[in-house]
């Protein structure tokens, strides 16, 4: 008996899915998780919940309506990738319903407006959290000290008003200000962040290993904001953020190894991929440095998201016996 | 073993299952009850059928003549009474049929006169010639027609000739079994094409998970004292034994898509193809038998000498096939087609017959949106991005496809195998090239068309204005009688008639030329006039997959087509 419907070559297919890939990304994720658990306590685990249930309910309504295969799409991993960014970039101690609203933005119109997996040419943890960060500015800039009390943090997050005495303002604002007054900066706060930070480059370092990334957005983007840093620091220590601070605070590391790494919204040419990372990390150290948002990650992906179907359409690398010949877009 | 090795980029590295079929002797496979040899079974123009029904033929006979150059010659496998020539379904997924000579074996398998060529007398043409007569066309899937490749004399010398003993798709043997068990015939056969190529150096490359086959040529070039070949291990990787990767690698030279390697001074065979130029010239025998690996869902794989021929069945019934077979596979698991039927011939393409069941591979998991994750970029060996020809050939958008490089790809299967989101990358390509090629046939046949307007338009014109300068001349020559009178040429309303016409004429010229001059560019931006040999083959067989691959690409595609 000869198959009626038959499918082409090739007929094997190497054990790879888009849940693996998903899986690991998540699992990459689980050294700066642990960090931020260790130093900050235990309120980002709630976080993670919030936006991970928020994001398969919202998930799986949108491909219900969509009409698409609800179990196949939602067992994925990709919502939960998202969730868990969204989660990670936002303060641990902010009222749930900010993260709520704001994965749900990230799925139903970041995500599934645009087409679901694969066609979003924006970041949708970063539309999530430039969105409440221009809506809810002050909500988002709620940060706690670390160490703080688990029970303190569940009252922010889910009581009715801000715990004002236990937060302080985001680790780069407190910088920033404790630069401009010429004070130390606070130490133990930044030392935390340096933990976590770390924690997301073993995770990206497994990442690479497992050859999901490419060196080329982690290391252009950290090497360019800590050069500018470096430049910048020399020249006015007192007006500029040394390197150590730009790298190790806020969301560099992370926005290095898993956010502008995201393929769909950003480069996949190599030289793509360094223009990519180049620019944003330059556009992360402008907006750190001169503008209103105490963080530029989000932003600087954003407008880099803009820019990459084009980056990518002029960097084609040479073809199979056209190299030295131009080719790609430019032909 | 000095030589500096090259890489490819890309290239997969799939389970290779040869133990399945690589251990034993190179079989025999009983007569079949009847032979079905189609004509038309290489790149190229079909030949055509010079027996009939009735008609006796003796083994190694012609039965079908070469039509034209780029074709090839095709003979009986063995000796008995054509039954039919006929229409018979043909080992191409969509079960198209095709004109095929039946031959009832007399059971004799008797040669007729061998006319073996002796190599110091004959000349280039008359080499290319006996190639083409013997049926001689590349063993490795390609299929070209050998004659065409070996150029004799040629003005721009050959560096490297290449021998392909890479073998790189998984579950196939044959290669290897012929290296380890006749590797005296092959380098005597390569042996030949550098006597009459005369290149620099020959580079036999073998993968080196082959060692035995690397052992045993090694072994057969030093008995025969050749010190003008050498034996290359190179690296297992699929698509080593791809001809344009595995010139990368013994030879750092790129060829591009379209070009010929000759232009680059490298030409490829593979180790099949040596062992058929030998029996060609040596023995006088033309084509008509190969051998083919069966593996996969069997109880014992094994590599047969089957005759061409020989209805499929014939030869995996010798292996035996597990009850849970659900298909038949001509090729390997990365590139190989399905079988509509089990009673197809086997043919001059045939390296393999892969018995497939739903365990050994199982259909498909769902097919989940592009993620971009550029696995398949990785892996492509063309070094194409197959995510953007997969993004522009779903769209239909074939002029990006096209600037994307689309006919770069050699359709290897690499992207395919890698992409975590199970798309069918190859499908959509193999859509979009024959959607692109089937518009510049029908916009060739436009031109065509146009042209013989045109043609005709002016043959009109002419023509009215031939017969009223004719009538003209008449009336003229009438009045001319009439009065009298003399100098017939320098009739006023003959001569404003002919200057009229005159300039009629150059404007028609004119207009003319600028169309042809047109049509030649877009003829030479279509690749469809100032193709090679090699590429018009290509086109070819381009066109004989068309509709079968539009079948099945169609429902993978977005409801809207
Ligand atoms: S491997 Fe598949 S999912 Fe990844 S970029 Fe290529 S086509 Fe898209
Ligand atoms: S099938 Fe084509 S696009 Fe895919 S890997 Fe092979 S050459 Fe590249």
């Amino acid at each position: 008996m000869l198959a009626t419907k038959s499918n082409n070559s090739p007929f094997v297919l190497k054990p790879a899915s888009v849940r693996s890939v998903m899986v690991r990304v998540l699992l990459a994720l689980i050294p700066g998780v642990v960090a931020y658990v260790w130093l900050f306590g235990p309120a980002i685990l709630v976080q993670i919940a919030l936006a991970s249930l928020t994001a398969l309910a919202a998930e799986a309504i949108a491909l219900h309506l969509r009409r698409k295969p609800v179990w196949l799409f939602i067992s994925d991993g990709s919502a939960l990738v998202t969730a868990w960014l969204i989660a990670l970039s936002f303060p641990p101690i902010a009222p749930w319903w900010l993260v709520v609203l704001g994965t749900l933005f990230a799925i139903v119109v970041a995500k599934h407006l645009y087409g679901g997996l694969g066609q979003n040419p924006f970041n949708p943890a970063m539309v999530a959290f430039a969105l409440m960060i221009v809506a809810y500015p002050l909500a988002m800039s709620q940060w706690p000290a670390p160490g703080g009390d688990f029970s303190q943090h569940l009252n922010a997050i889910f009581g009715h008003r801000q715990v004002d005495a236990m937060t302080m303002a985001t680790p780069l604002d407190a910088l920033r200000t404790a630069l401009h007054s010429g004070a130390t900066p606070a130490a133990d706060s930044t030392n935390a962040w340096l933990w976590i930070s770390l924690g997301y480059a073993l995770g990206g370092l497994y990442l690479l290993q497992q050859r999901l990334i490419t060196w080329h957005l982690p290391v252009a983007f950290l090497a360019t904001l800590g050069l500018i840093a470096s430049i910048a620091c020399y020249a006015d220590p007192v007006r500029f953020g040394s390197p150590v601070f730009h790298l190790f605070s806020g969301g560099a590391v992370l926005g290095a190894f898993f956010i502008i790494t995201d393929p769909v919204s950003g480069c996949t040419t190599p030289r793509g991929k360094l223009i990519f990372a180049t620019l944003a990390a330059l556009l992360v150290w402008i907006i750190r440095t001169f503008g209103a948002y105490p963080d530029g990650v989000a932003f600087a992906v954003l407008l880099m998201n803009i820019a990459a179907p084009l980056i990518d359409m002029y960097t084609q690398p040479p073809v199979f016996g056209h190299k030295g010949k131009r080719t790609g877009g430019l032909s | 073993m000095l030589n500096k090795l090259f890489s490819f980029n890309g290239g997969v590295t799939p389970a290779y299952e040869k133990t399945r079929s690589a251990e034993g002797p190179i079989l025999p496979v009983p007569l079949p009850a009847e032979l079905v040899i189609p004509l038309h079974q290489h790149v190229g123009g079909p030949p055509r059928p010079v027996v009939q029904a009735g008609d006796r033929v003796t083994k190694g006979q012609r039965i079908g003549k070469a039509d034209g150059n780029a074709s090839a010659t095709v003979h009986a496998s063995t000796s008995g009474l054509v039954s039919a020539v006929e229409m018979r379904r043909m080992p191409h997924s969509s079960g198209l049929s095709a004109l095929s000579v039946i031959i009832k074996p007399d059971g004799l398998d008797a040669w007729g006169t061998a006319k073996p060529l002796d190599l110091h007398t004959a000349s280039p043409t008359e080499i290319r010639d006996h190639l083409m007569q013997m049926g001689v066309v590349g063993l490795g899937g390609a299929v070209f027609p050998t004659h065409l490749k070996i150029v004799p004399g040629q003005p721009k010398a050959l560096e490297t000739l290449v021998i392909n003993g890479a073998e790189c798709e998984p579950f196939i043997t044959c290669d290897d079994l012929l290296m380890r068990q006749r590797a005296d015939t092959v380098i005597a056969g390569v042996a030949l094409m550098c006597q009459i190529m005369k290149p620099d150096r020959t580079l036999i490359g073998i993968e080196d998970n082959k060692p035995e086959a690397i052992r045993a040529m090694q072994q057969a070039i030093e008995a025969q004292h050749d010190k003008r070949l050498e034996v290359v291990s190179v690296p297992t990787r699929y698509p080593a034994g791809g001809a344009k990767q595995l010139i990368r690698v013994l030879t750092g030279i790129e060829v591009p898509h379209g070009e010929r390697s000759t232009d680059y001074g490298v030409q490829c065979f593979n180790v099949g193809t040596a062992v058929a130029v030998h029996d060609a010239i040596k023995l006088g025998r033309p084509l008509v038998s190969r051998i083919v690996t069966v593996s996969g869902n069997v109880r014992r794989g094994g590599n047969y000498d089957v005759l061409i021929g020989t209805p499929m069945r014939d030869v995996v019934a010798l292996s035996e096939a597990h009850a849970d077979t659900n298909r038949y596979i001509m090729g390997g698991p990365m590139m190989g087609v399905v079988m509509p039927g089990m009673e197809v011939p086997v043919v001059k393409a045939t390296n393999c017959i892969l018995v497939g069941s739903p365990k050994m591979f199982p259909p498909p998991p769902p097919e989940m949106p592009c993620i971009r994750c550029g696995e398949c970029a990785i892996a492509c060996p063309a070094d194409l991005q197959p995510f953007e020809l997969y993004w522009f050939s779903r769209a239909k958008i074939f002029g990006k496809a096209q600037e994307y490089h689309l006919f770069d790809c050699i359709e290897c299967g690499c992207c395919a195998y890698v992409c975590p989101s199970h798309i069918p990358l190859v499908d959509y390509y193999r859509f979009a090239k024959s959607e692109i090629w089937a518009r510049e046939h029908e916009k060739e046949a436009a031109d065509h068309a146009r042209e013989r307007y045109e043609f005709r338009q002016y043959r009109e014109e002419r023509e009215k204005e031939e017969k009223a300068a004719r009538l003209a001349a008449k009336t003229a020559a009438g009045r001319e009688k009439a009065t009298a009178a003399l100098a017939v040429a320098e009739q006023p309303d003959g001569s404003n008639n002919t200057a009229e016409k005159d300039a009629k004429k150059a404007l028609i010229a004119a207009a003319l030329a600028r169309a042809k001059q047109q049509q030649e560019q877009a003829a030479a931006i279509n690749t469809a006039a100032a193709l090679s040999a090699e590429q018009q083959a290509e086109i070819a067989a381009i066109e004989a997959r068309r509709a079968e691959i539009r079948e099945v690409a169609k429902p993978h595609l977005p409801p809207d087509n």
